[in-house]
């Protein structure tokens, strides 16, 4: 299986300040790739743009050594994203919100799969509460259940710890290890630090550009 | 999170590019409309604030201006259009808020589905619960300001028809103001112009009907427009949620 997301002399601008300059990133199956930096530093940005949501950057993507540019449809169909908004309607049950999403993706799917996806963030018994009445972290948990509802190879999670239970962050951390042995390809932003492993590597964002280290 | 199977990861062995999208399209744009329709039903508050806007405006205007059957009825068919416009104008600026600022926009700007085809279902929706609902109440409003019944369903058609076009237009305006916290003002005075065909057109028809001179042309009119709208606010609107969710 392919996966490879390049960057090259990637560099992004923001109000006469330059967050990184002359980016390269080479980020391969099995990676658990860790954007790391203080406040402000650019890391959502920096998921935004890799994720193809800013067209408002210098350098060029590829992936599978294809310019972004062609290759976006079959980008779009192996990218899972995970913003900083869990993007769940308070006023729709966790089912109804997986429903949308899994239909988003390409397929109806079944509620069983739903059931389960939920079963497996520990919302078994809250798929028929409306969302807005769960707590920020189950909020959080809805969302994660995408990863399981849509299986896609590359994941893009911006802050997905945040609001987690500790048990929550541990089985989270697990489900991203397995995912990058399984094959597949994490991009995350954290300040929660992840149990080292051989497949983390970090890219640190910061004053004066970047310096990127195994 | 905890699973004991691996996930299943083939997406690139199959050619997705052309098998998967065309099938998931109907699916995706089903599930936008189900979706959206839910979430508008469950909060019916806003469903029937310009219902109530619209009927609060006619019902001011016999008692602000005089109650004489002849002078109302010359005047009703562009208050009720007027009235009308500014209803749907009024619940234009929710239409892709919440979505922005709940997270699920650049949700669906990241699906492989056409984001065109995606938002149309949404303003799909938005007249569905707006539009069509000011065209079925207009001939009520109709009576109070002694509009002759022969153009009531000229008034309703029109309005049905012209709505749509409105719904496909402001939805240009909501997509490029989302990310403004205050974008109602700017919203109206980007989209307020390009309403005005739709206006004369649509007034025009009741006049018609009501003059006996055959409404069919200004119809046909404002059914060209909507065609026109259908056709080009889509790609409009994706063109301009991409710019507002980059900003």
């Amino acid at each position: 299986m392919t996966l490879r997301l390049q960057a090259r002399k990637l560099a992004c601008e923001r109000d006469d300040r330059w967050l990184f300059e002359d980016l390269d990133l080479d980020i391969r199956a099995g990676e658990i790739v860790r954007v790391e930096g203080p406040n402000g530093s650019g890391k959502t940005t920096l998921l935004k743009i890799l994720s193809g949501q800013l067209a408002d950057y210098q350098g060029e993507l590829f992936w599978n050594d294809r310019p972004m540019r062609q290759a976006r449809q079959a980008f779009l169909s192996s990218l899972l994203y995970l913003g900083h908004a869990p993007g769940v309607k308070g006023a729709l049950t966790p089912l109804e919100n997986l429903a949308w999403y899994q239909a988003l993706a390409g397929g109806a799917g079944h509620e069983a799969a739903r059931l389960a996806a939920l079963e497996s963030v520990g919302l078994a018994g809250f798929e028929d509460v409306p969302a807005a009445q769960l707590s920020a972290g189950q909020q959080r948990r809805v969302a994660l259940a995408r990863l399981e509802l849509t299986p896609r190879p590359l994941w893009v999670l911006d802050e997905p710890f945040t609001a987690i239970d500790r048990d929550g962050v541990a089985a989270l951390e697990e489900r991203l290890i397995v995912h990058a042995r399984s094959g597949g390809c994490v991009l995350v932003t954290t300040h929660h630090e992840l149990k080292a492993s051989g497949e983390l590597r970090r890219i640190r964002l910061g004053r004066g550009g970047q310096d990127a280290e195994r | 999170m905890p699973s004991g199977e691996t996930p299943m990861i083939d997406t690139d062995d199959r050619p997705v590019a052309d098998g998967e999208p065309r099938g998931g399209l109907t699916v995706a744009v089903w599930a936008t409309l189900k979706r959206d329709l839910t979430l508008l039903l469950r909060r019916r508050s806003e469903v029937l604030n310009p219902l109530v806007f619209f009927a609060l405006v006619i019902t001011l205007f016999p008692i602000g201006i005089s109650p004489d059957p002849q002078l109302l009825a010359t005047i009703a068919p562009g208050l009720l259009w007027v009235a009308a416009l500014l209803a749907a104008l009024l619940s234009l600026d929710s239409l892709f808020r919440g979505d922005y600022d709940d997270g699920s926009l650049e949700q669906l700007l990241l699906t492989p589905q056409p984001l065109a085809m995606l938002g149309l279902a949404k303003v799909a929706v938005h007249w569905l619960l707006t539009g069509l609902p000011l065209a079925m109440m207009a001939p009520v409003l109709g009576i109070m300001l002694s509009l002759p019944a022969g153009s009531y369903p000229t008034l309703a058609f029109s309005l049905a028809l012209g709505t749509a076009s409105l719904s496909l237009i402001g939805a240009i305006g909501a997509a490029l103001t989302v990310g403004l916290s205050r974008g109602g003002v700017l919203l109206s005075l980007l989209v307020l112009p390009l309403y005005i065909p739709v206006l004369i057109f649509g007034a025009g028809a009741v006049q018609a009907a009501i003059l006996g001179d055959g409404a069919a042309a200004h119809l046909a009119i404002l059914g060209a427009l909507l065609a026109l709208a259908l056709m080009l606010a889509p790609w409009a609107i994706a063109a301009s949620l991409r710019i507002s969710i980059n900003g």
